[in-house]
């Protein structure tokens, strides 16, 4: 039994309502559940950035004049569509895993000779394994946080892709044509003139996709990663004395519901804090926005039209 | 198996009828085409009935969230705003769970807590949040003068919102709306993964692909067969939406109709 956080914990059965609570919310397993919502910001914060990265390369290959690797970002950015993403988040988890045993396999045992497929098992040699079967505990979570986030960015990459290679082409013409007035050449117009412009025709794309992202983290429960969701089952399900100091009733609805407010709580949030970074971009820029806004009378965006408005706002 | 005994056998194992047990081994491309097909029904339920009821329910949604009276457009503000704000996999799991506590106060609710019932419920307040806020935007965005017309006309009051001001806001609405039921039908896959039983192995096409996925630890196969259903799926919803929507611009000048584009967007 681990020592309790609060002296007067030591026997729960006879303590009253507000004291037992206390007690009963700072439970090891409790701490691991509040632990377990570090883990989504985690998964946010590095996902994000990731997403992005991929989903630039996605827009540069979709925009390339070679004629391949154009189809490559485009096929990247087209396949999610018509799929269910939740789909792709069960393939990519397994497909990755064996992608992976499958190259440590080529390397390290080339002189296997048996047929990796056999029947319904994948078998690499022992030392392929990944991680290895000697490997401790937190390797093993480390190894699927890692196979999650490179789902979740690969899946959300193609989502940026799409956002950037919309952006880049919604740059005014003249802009690029004045930058190759100059004498630059493709890449140097490309990164001088056509990257600094697009962020701000990105914007409504991207942080509708970051509130997408926000309402996605709970599929992290589906990767086998012990995220608030497993906790949640886990803490609110019916305890009998027998197993812990703490009996109670099927609680999960009211795990839930915690859990329910707290992405209401991260969506509100993140909503205020697009829409000040948005009023910030637009500022002086020739747009409806930045025009209203010099007008005094705008409060930035969202005075378009209902049908951008609707799709430009979160999901 | 030949293939046709296997259609024979597995066509409607997802409704409950045909072969009692899931194929255990020696899985045929056969096997999981139709048993993946077979699930597909459930999709096509949940998504058509929630979209068909959730179509009405939103436009009253929308309609109180553009009065002037706060008793009426605060609580909508409200409903939009939680369902629009959390994740619909976390709201299938709290209703799930909501559900089974109402099921041990009284058997009245004993029907909630299966899938059929409980998450086409769900699925149905989700779909009328995020097309009442479609359908909202498309109210605000009614041309002026279009209303200024019916007024010269002597039109008010519902005579104007049923002749003038509805049809517009589904027009301008469409193009968006079809956009969520496309979403709507690749949301489905999500009830049998958060909370709600597949009784008696009866679960929808991706629930199927998984367990073929499990089997034969092979992902290349059923995914793949799940992703061509759907895209069907996604075709066929785009059909029927765009006719709809060439029905409701008929009145315009070609190069002024607004086309359905797919925007895709993800898990909400």
């Amino acid at each position: 039994m681990r020592p309790a956080i609060f002296s007067f914990c030591s026997d729960p059965a006879s303590l009253d309502t507000v004291r037992w609570l206390t007690c009963y919310l700072s439970t090891g397993k409790h701490m691991a559940f509040y632990m377990s919502f570090a883990t989504v910001l985690l998964l946010l914060a590095i996902t994000a950035p990731l997403a992005l990265a991929f989903g630039f390369g996605g827009a540069i290959a979709a925009r390339a004049q070679f004629a391949p690797l154009a189809w490559l970002g485009k096929g990247y950015i087209a396949i999610v569509r018509g799929v269910p993403d939740i789909a792709f988040f069960l393939f990519f988890v397994i497909a990755l895993d064996q992608g992976v045993e499958w190259l440590r396999h080529q390397v390290k045992c080339p002189d296997w000779d048996e047929p990796i497929r056999q029947g319904n098992d994948f078998i690499v040699c022992s030392v392929a394994k990944m991680p290895l079967n000697s490997a401790p505990q937190w390797m093993h979570e480390i190894y699927g946080f890692t196979l999650a986030v490179l789902t979740f960015a690969i899946v959300f990459g193609a989502f940026a892709a799409n956002v950037l290679y919309g952006a880049m082409r919604a740059v005014p013409r003249a802009q690029v044509e004045t930058a190759e007035a100059y004498g630059m050449n493709r890449h140097q117009s490309f990164w001088r003139v056509l990257v600094p412009q697009m962020w701000l025709y990105a914007l409504p794309g991207l942080s509708n996709l970051w509130m997408v992202l926000i309402k996605a983290t709970p599929l992290l429960f589906l990767l086998g990663v012990e995220d608030i969701v497993y906790w949640a089952r886990e803490l609110g399900g019916s305890k009998t004395p027998q197993f812990t100091d703490y009996p109670h009733p099927d609680w999960r609805m009211w795990y839930f519901l915690a859990l329910l407010i707290f992405y209401l709580a991260f969506t509100k949030l993140s909503e205020v804090v697009l829409d000040r970074i948005t009023r910030r971009l637009s500022y002086g820029q020739a747009t409806v926005a930045g025009a209203a806004q010099r007008k005094g009378r705008g409060k930035g965006p969202g005075t378009g039209s209902g049908n951008e408005k609707t799709e430009g706002t979160p999901a | 198996m030949t293939c046709l005994e296997t259609l024979q056998a597995y066509a409607f194992r997802s409704l409950g009828y045909g072969e009692r047990l899931l194929p255990r081994s020696d899985f045929t491309l056969c096997d999981q085409f139709v048993l993946i097909g077979s699930g597909l029904l459930w999709n096509i339920y949940f998504g058509l009935l929630a979209i068909v009821a959730g179509f009405f329910f939103a436009n009253a949604l929308a309609v109180a969230k553009t009065s002037a009276r706060p008793w009426l457009r605060r609580p909508a503000n409200g409903f939009i705003f939680v369902f629009r704000g959390s994740p619909l996999f976390i709201q299938f799991f709290f209703a799930y769970f909501l559900f089974l506590s109402l099921k041990s106060v009284s058997p009245v609710f004993n029907l909630l807590s299966s899938a059929w019932m409980g998450a086409l419920i769900v699925l149905f307040l989700n779909t009328s949040a995020y097309s009442a806020q479609i359908f909202y935007g498309a109210l605000c965005s009614i041309p002026k003068g279009d209303i200024e017309a019916a007024d010269a006309y002597g039109m008010s009051g519902w005579v104007r919102f049923r002749r003038i001001m509805w049809p517009t806001a589904m027009r301008l609405a469409w193009p968006a709306y079809t956009n969520e039921a496309i979403f709507l039908f690749h949301a489905t896959t999500l009830v049998f993964f958060s909370g709600f039983p597949a009784w008696r192995q009866q679960g929808d096409a991706l629930y199927y692909a998984n367990y073929f996925a499990d089997k034969t630890f092979n992902p290349f196969v059923p995914y793949p067969i799940l992703a061509f259903y759907f895209i069907l799926l996604t075709l066929v919803v785009i059909t029927v939406f765009g006719g709809i929507n060439s029905y409701l611009n008929r009145h315009l000048p070609r190069d002024r109709r607004q086309k359905v584009k797919v925007r895709p967007q993800l898990i909400r």
